[in-house]
């Protein structure tokens, strides 16, 4: 039985299937949370030099990682979306961009939350710090290119393009700004002691973060998913299918 | 419990980020869900009186 | 065998004769185009002028102070003064219909692009080249670091004008596109920055800027070779 899988690629039939997973994803992603923040609360232990400060990290990092991944996905969506021309895509690509601009925001944040206690500033213009604004400019930029242009059509192809175009970037941008951060070490505060840490964790730490990183990708796919099913009512609203379907669903 | 809320000193940037991401997190599946239901309603209602001018 | 060789070498040959003509017509017709109403090439410099200008007021006087933050200073008046420039890029042609002239014309549309793009940076981009000694003075730069300095605004000129042309072309015929524009690129021209402004640093301090110029190089070439393309791609988004 080979499941065909271009059936799912139409949004009438995307649809349901979005409606019935999503609330699974949903419910996995607390579940993770929940044991996420357990472990990142009570069962990892104290770090001897950052004391309890350090249990950022546990929200920090996966918000950092997430970020820069939601921006690949995006930008691979958006790729499909341009050269097959599936609309489906292109919806996918701008359904993902809010989530990954909050947990950009998320990241810094939380990036210079921990930076007062440890360092001393808010804000540290470390690379990966730096980068991180840097990536919320990218998202800001796709989402009010794809809000400035009335035809979604147009507005699905060139803010794919602008993606594509930035993800191109981001690696160029991160160089450039390690490059521009190790050569005005003395200016600022490193903010690698941070790294030399990570090389010290121990086995608990190291799992709480992936959990709270596996919470953090359930929770996106779960909002993505309901994001992209209110794209798809609001882009085929005049299509056979919804009228049917709305008039099925009261 | 008051001692786990002082995160040896560290309470008010611990919760303070933890505190934020959890309510950026919420606001944004509440505003998700909450937008899908109106724009269903909204055009529920639409195709409802189309098909009743027709 | 060989006669139907060289046939095919001729006609080759006139193929890239026919390119070479229109993208010279496309750059001068730009470029007349652009002397008529002198205005907006003077402007452009004016207000790269002026932003420079405006800092020892804003900072103070002092020499050393002044010294230290000239390249940054003049290199980040230099990415709003071409930004600045970039709406117009497009925006005539688009609103006087030629621009889908040109989107038929035989010729790669990417090659027409460049030839736009290479226009505007002769108008708005040579321009702060010619200026930034000055400014630089203004700053109190050594000699050497004038040369550096604008040895990295003529590398880093054109990519500002590539890059730029991508984000002119997405905005085309959208209401607040200049801002707009803005938003889309300047995240992407901020390697340019890092590593034209350390460049004029790192030549000061005596550390030495090849590196920093071997990689503005590359991302020059980059650009040549990506922007016209994307600029392409987004001129057919657009205008469809």
């Amino acid at each position: 039985m080979s499941i065909n899988w271009f059936k799912y690629s139409a949004p009438s039939s995307f649809y349901p299937l979005a409606g019935k997973v999503a609330p699974w994803f949903a419910f996995t992603a607390a579940i993770l949370f929940v044991v996420g923040l357990y472990l990142s609360f009570f069962v990892a232990p104290t770090d001897y030099k950052q004391g309890e400060g350090y249990r950022i990290m546990f929200i920090h990092v996966p918000a950092a990682w997430m970020s820069m991944f939601i921006y690949i996905i995006m930008a691979c969506w958006a790729a499909a979306g341009m050269i097959w021309r599936t609309r489906l895509s292109s919806m996918m690509a701008s359904a993902l961009a809010p989530t990954g601009a909050i947990f950009t925001f998320i990241a810094l944040w939380t990036g210079a939350l921990w930076g007062k206690p440890m360092w001393g500033t808010w804000w540290v213009w470390d690379a990966r710090l730096t980068s991180e604004l840097i990536l919320l400019f990218l998202y800001i930029g796709f989402m009010a290119l794809e809000s400035a242009i009335d035809d979604p059509r147009r507005a699905a192809r060139a803010s794919g393009l602008l993606a594509l175009v930035g993800v191109i970037n981001v690696p160029i941008i991160y160089y450039s700004v390690q490059w521009w951060n190790t050569l005005h070490q003395g200016a600022s505060i490193k903010m690698s002691e941070s790294g030399g840490m990570e090389t010290s964790m121990t086995e608990i730490m190291l799992w709480t973060l992936l959990i709270m990183t596996f919470a953090c990708w359930f929770y996106t796919i779960a909002i993505a998913l309901t994001r992209v099913r209110s794209i798809i009512l609001e882009r085929e609203s005049n299509n056979v299918w919804v009228k049917e379907m709305l008039q099925g669903e009261r | 419990m008051a001692e786990f809320f002082a995160m040896g000193g560290h309470g008010f940037y611990v919760w303070g980020s933890f505190g934020v991401a959890a309510v950026f997190m919420i606001i944004e599946a509440v505003l998700v869900v909450r937008q899908k239901r109106t724009l269903v309603q909204r055009l529920g209602r639409m195709v409802r009186m189309n098909s009743e001018v027709e | 065998m060989k006669w139907v060789s060289s046939n095919i070498s001729i006609s080759v040959a006139i193929k890239v004769g026919f390119m070479f003509a229109a993208l010279k017509c496309v750059i001068s017709r730009d470029l007349t185009l652009a002397m008529r109403h002198r205005s907006d090439v003077l402007t452009t410099v004016f207000f790269f002028i002026i932003v420079v200008s405006l800092f020892p007021l804003g900072v103070g006087p002092e020499a050393e102070l002044l010294r230290s933050m000239a390249a940054g200073v003049v290199w980040v008046a230099a990415l709003l003064a071409s930004m600045l420039a970039l709406t117009r890029l497009f925006s005539d042609d688009y609103n006087d219909g030629t621009l889908e002239q040109l989107l038929l014309v035989p010729q790669p549309l990417a090659l027409l692009v460049f030839g736009k793009i290479l226009a505007h940076w002769l108008i708005s981009g040579v321009p702060l080249v010619l200026m930034s000694p000055l400014l630089g003075l203004q700053f109190g730069l050594g000699s050497d670091a004038l040369i550096m300095l604008v040895l990295t605004l003529l590398l880093g000129t054109p990519v500002l004008s590539l890059i730029g042309a991508i984000g002119a072309a997405l905005t085309l015929g959208l209401r607040g596109g200049g801002v707009l524009v803005s938003l889309l690129v300047l995240p992407l021209y901020i390697p340019v920055l890092i590593f034209g402004a350390g460049a004029v640093e790192a030549s000061a301090s005596g550390m030495g800027a090849q590196g920093h110029l071997s990689l503005m190089g590359a991302i020059l070439i980059l650009a040549l070779l990506l922007a016209p393309l994307a600029s392409a791609a987004a001129l057919r988004i657009s205008v469809e």
